[in-house]
């Protein structure tokens, strides 16, 4: 069974970096930012399903809301074009402002969930929006090695 | 001759040995905190610490800008006062706001980054080549990469960038003078100076409307203050050239059919690109989309129209100029953890381009300095060879780099 970790601090300190799986993104609606929910199977032993796919729905929501072509939107756009766009240099766009709501849940998901099972989400914005990066620790003391990883000797020095 | 007493050495020894070269600009440079924006790996320039982008050659952009505001400046002094007097005190006014709005969203469009994706991280790049493998097809030579996805029930073809190490999302496309992959790639513009991207297409678009505005106006303006002048009783011949600021050799020539000439030629061209690029915005396409024609319908083929467009032309203009602004994905001026920055400066210095004597943009970049140590003789002779030097001498840097003693102003081991 996976190690355990209570924080991130912890996690990070006694565990070495065992592998990293990678979240891809979906196209199927097109080109707005949304990732897939399939299960990759390095994490089948680490964490539950369903953690993992309310996760990245809750990440599709959001990125979905910063996107979403609505009445605020258009009122942005517009105020932007009057202004000749010098207003983009002075105020905060909606978009930020989600991006600031999506890293304070990834934080909290990886304090809550994730760093107790061994694993790390790294904020898609830091990988181009391009994929969602899963790092699977292992801890230095075990000998064993969970499925998908690569066994890592209790040795290794950081 | 000179006997020169070269000793070869392996360009991949320089990296694990940075105690060879104790006053390498890496070592220096590693101590202060490094941002982002000076190990980006494509060809693009930064100012302002990171702020203002730009494509690593200008194009035209100076030409661009110096004609916009010699126009401008020679309707204000020329057109105008006449204009005032005889008909309204709002036609500079007008001229002005046109004029400010053009000049800013061409600078918007110039210093934005247009949607450049970042290349993928080393982890990345591997983890696809492992799900490349794996999907059948080994047997053979490696098939071109591309993989085919499904977007709005249509199927799309993603291509597999080798510079980027990633498949390339749609509408992407990898510009090859700036080296980077750039998001709902439109063109790249040497007029701007940039590429036309997913970030900066609203302010080219802005920029091109109020540029038509703008001659359109001018041409107008000028054409009804000679049409003035000639019903003051004179013909339109005279009327030109009585008119204040003649070139004293020329008939007909003076500062204001300059502007004249300018606008006529000029206004042609841009009419034409405002009218395509409404075309594009209203059926939501890019450039490079039409004129590959990648969603044309192929003879025998379904049905295939843009999978991106709302099928309603106001839906597709909003989507397109009024929709969210997404964020910068390189990161410009966020700082380099430090291990990171000694990894990148030493990488960079080893995989040093080929300098030939063509390429003299290239080697004027930073001081390049080789110290060489050449035997002349008895003594030998601590040479050093700057960047200029190098192309007179007809040596490439990679034959440099294979002999001893120093590179880039490394000290001569002695």
């Amino acid at each position: 069974m996976a190690t355990e970790f209570h924080n991130l601090q912890e996690l990070r300190h006694s565990a070495s970096l065992a592998n990293k799986v990678f979240v891809q993104r979906d196209y199927s609606e097109g080109t707005t930012c949304k990732f897939q929910t399939k299960f990759p199977s390095e994490l089948e032993s680490r964490i539950e399903r369903t953690l993992f796919e309310d996760t990245v729905k809750t990440l599709n929501n959001y990125y979905a809301e910063a996107e979403k072509i609505g009445g605020q939107s258009y009122l942005e756009g517009c105020l932007a074009c009057a202004t000749a766009y010098l207003i983009f240099l002075c105020m905060e766009t909606r978009y930020e402002k989600v991006l600031k709501k999506i890293a304070k849940y990834i934080q909290e998901q990886n304090e809550k969930v994730y760093a107790p099972r061994g694993l790390l989400i790294t904020d898609p914005i830091e990988r181009g929006m391009r994929v969602i990066e899963i790092s699977i620790y292992e801890d230095r003391g075990s000998s064993g090695s969970s499925s998908g990883s690569s066994s890592v000797s209790g040795s290794t020095a950081r | 001759m000179k006997n020169c007493e070269y000793q070869q050495i392996d360009p991949r020894a320089l990296s694990v040995s940075p105690a060879s070269a104790p006053q390498s600009p890496a070592e220096t440079t590693a101590q202060r905190s490094r941002r982002k924006w000076e190990v980006f790996p494509g060809r693009n320039r930064f100012f302002c610490d990171g702020r203002i982008i730009l494509a690593s050659q200008s194009g035209v952009l100076p030409l661009t800008l110096g004609l916009i505001v010699v126009t401008c400046g020679l309707f204000f002094a020329f057109d105008c006062p006449f204009l005032v007097e005889h008909l309204t005190a709002f036609i500079p006014v007008i001229a002005a706001v046109l004029f400010v709005f053009v000049v800013i969203s061409l600078l918007r469009t110039s210093f934005t980054d247009p949607g450049i994706l970042p290349r993928a991280t080393p982890d990345e790049a591997a983890d696809i080549e492992k799900q490349i493998d794996t999907s059948g097809s080994s047997t053979y030579r490696p098939p071109p990469r591309t993989k085919e996805i499904l977007i709005n029930q249509q199927v799309v073809k993603l291509k597999y960038c080798f510079t980027c190490k990633m498949f390339r999302p749609p509408r992407t496309s990898h510009c090859s003078l700036c080296d980077n992959c750039v998001e709902r790639f439109d063109h790249h513009c040497p007029w701007v100076g940039n590429c036309v991207g997913k970030r900066n297409y609203r302010f080219f678009y802005s920029f091109i409307i109020s540029l038509s505005f703008l001659t359109s106006f001018i041409f107008g303006c000028v054409i009804t203050h000679i049409t003035l002048r000639s019903q003051a009783g004179k013909s339109l011949v005279q009327a030109v050239q009585e008119s204040p600021a003649r070139y004293p050799f020329i008939p007909m020539l003076n500062f204001y059919t300059i502007a004249l000439v300018i606008c006529f030629f000029s206004i042609w061209s841009i009419l034409g690109l405002s009218g395509f690029h409404t075309y594009l915005v209203a059926s939501n396409l890019t450039t490079n989309e039409d004129i590959k024609g990648s969603w044309s319908s192929k003879r025998g083929a379904e049905e295939s129209g843009n999978p991106h467009s709302y099928n309603s032309i106001i839906t597709n203009c909003c989507a397109t100029l009024c929709g969210p602004m997404p964020p910068s994905l390189i990161d410009r001026r966020g700082v380099l953890p430090p291990d990171e920055a000694i990894s990148a400066a030493s990488a960079s210095e080893i995989e040093l381009p080929l300098f030939t004597a063509k390429n003299d943009a290239h080697m004027n970049k930073g001081s390049l300095k080789l110290d060489i140590t050449e035997q002349l003789g008895d003594k030998k002779e601590r040479k050093v060879l700057t960047a200029r030097s190098l192309l007179s001498h007809r040596v490439t840097l990679s034959d440099c780099c294979r002999y001893r003693t120093s590179c880039l102003s490394w000290p001569v081991g002695e």
